[in-house]
């Protein structure tokens, strides 16, 4: 199974069924497997704060959602994460592409990376950060921890974690 | 006629339907004319008003409907090709177009000027979109409501502003409460 196939596993074994995506280079294999997957409303927002929006509505609709981005879009969602998703409490596993760390051929990407976990850090976000493919094993365990705490999760994964970029 | 006095004609029409109402004094408004478990007042996060209500009305089959502003919508405006392509037929848009920033002091938006929301939510893709003068926003809603279409309508009204107090109700018992209408409601 590939990691991908994994991530789709997992949201559907904590019944996600509704996930919204805006593109990364490293999340294009997984962004296709969601979109394959018949029993995952795929519903793509132009902008990460727009997609936590419909998260939160998807949520109190009674499913349970998921935003897949970019570490570049924490900047732009800072105000929807502590005034809708934290405010309101509700839950919200962040599937992060981590660019800008080991691996990365684009230098400018490494000018939002130094700055990633520590505004994660800031705005008290449970962190995790898969570096090697084996880490996939804890997303489980992140989903259900997720759901359990009502509160946004960030998972970054790194071009290492993907076997490159 | 300007917001606050179309919330009012409207709120009879409200009462019974999911209604997502956007930040600042249009939730306040509505908050003070006609408080119902079944309102989400935003208290904060301008332009989500309507990403929130077509998550909800994509996740259950109730009407949903949200209460937004010109000036909302021009802060979130790759909202709008979002809802044109995922056709959610128990959505209403009700945008209140009053060509200004209301609750931050009316400053003149551009929607006012030379921008047309309605032309924008066609070139967008959105198929049932209606624009209406303020007077007519209860026949209107109604009749969205009636057609089991997802509709956008863009209702040009007046700016103005009435005093109204801020919502104190904790964030976490307007969502509970909110929840708890769509699970009972029949």
């Amino acid at each position: 199974m590939s990691v991908s196939e994994k991530i789709v596993q997992d949201f559907k074994a904590n019944d996600i069924s509704f996930v919204t995506t805006v593109p990364c280079k490293q999340l294009a294999g997984v962004i296709d497997a969601i979109e394959a997957d018949e029993s995952i409303y795929h519903i793509p927002s132009n902008k990460e704060d727009e997609g936590m929006g419909l998260c939160a509505g998807a949520f109190m609709g009674g499913k349970r959602p998921a935003i897949i981005m970019q570490n570049t879009a924490i900047g732009v969602t800072i105000n929807t994460l502590v005034t809708l998703t934290q405010y309101y409490r509700m839950p919200l596993p962040m599937l992060i592409s981590y660019r800008g760390e080991l691996g990365e051929p684009v230098a400018c990407q490494v000018e939002m990376a130094v700055h990633t976990k520590a505004l994660l850090a800031q705005l008290n976000i449970p962190t995790y950060h898969f570096h090697k493919e084996s880490d996939v094993e804890e997303l489980d365990s992140i989903l259900k921890y997720t759901f359990m705490c009502n509160k946004p999760v960030a998972v970054l994964t790194d071009a290492s974690f993907w076997n490159g970029y | 006629m300007i917001r606050s006095e179309i919330l009012k004609e409207i709120a009879p029409i409200l009462r019974d339907q999911l209604v997502i109402c956007n930040i600042g004094l249009p939730s306040q408004e509505l908050h003070m004319i006609d408080d119902q478990p079944t309102n989400f007042y935003m208290l904060g996060t301008m332009g989500l008003a309507s990403s929130i209500g077509l998550g909800v009305a994509l996740a259950q089959d109730k009407k949903v409907i949200s209460i937004d502003g010109d000036g909302s919508v021009l802060t979130n405006f790759g909202t709008l090709p979002t809802i044109a392509n995922n056709v959610a037929n128990n959505f209403i848009l009700l945008i209140v177009d009053n060509g200004s920033y209301g609750s931050t002091g009316d400053q003149p938006t551009y929607s006012g000027k030379k921008t047309s929301l309605t032309a924008v939510a066609k070139a967008c893709g959105c198929e049932n979109v209606v624009e209406c003068q303020a007077e007519d926003t209860p026949a209107v809603l109604q009749a969205a409501i009636d057609s089991d279409q997802m509709t956008i309508i863009v209702c040009k009204c007046e700016s103005g502003n009435v005093k109204v107090p801020v919502i104190t109700m904790d964030p976490v018992v307007i969502r509970d409460r909110f929840m708890k209408s769509i699970a009972t409601q029949a």
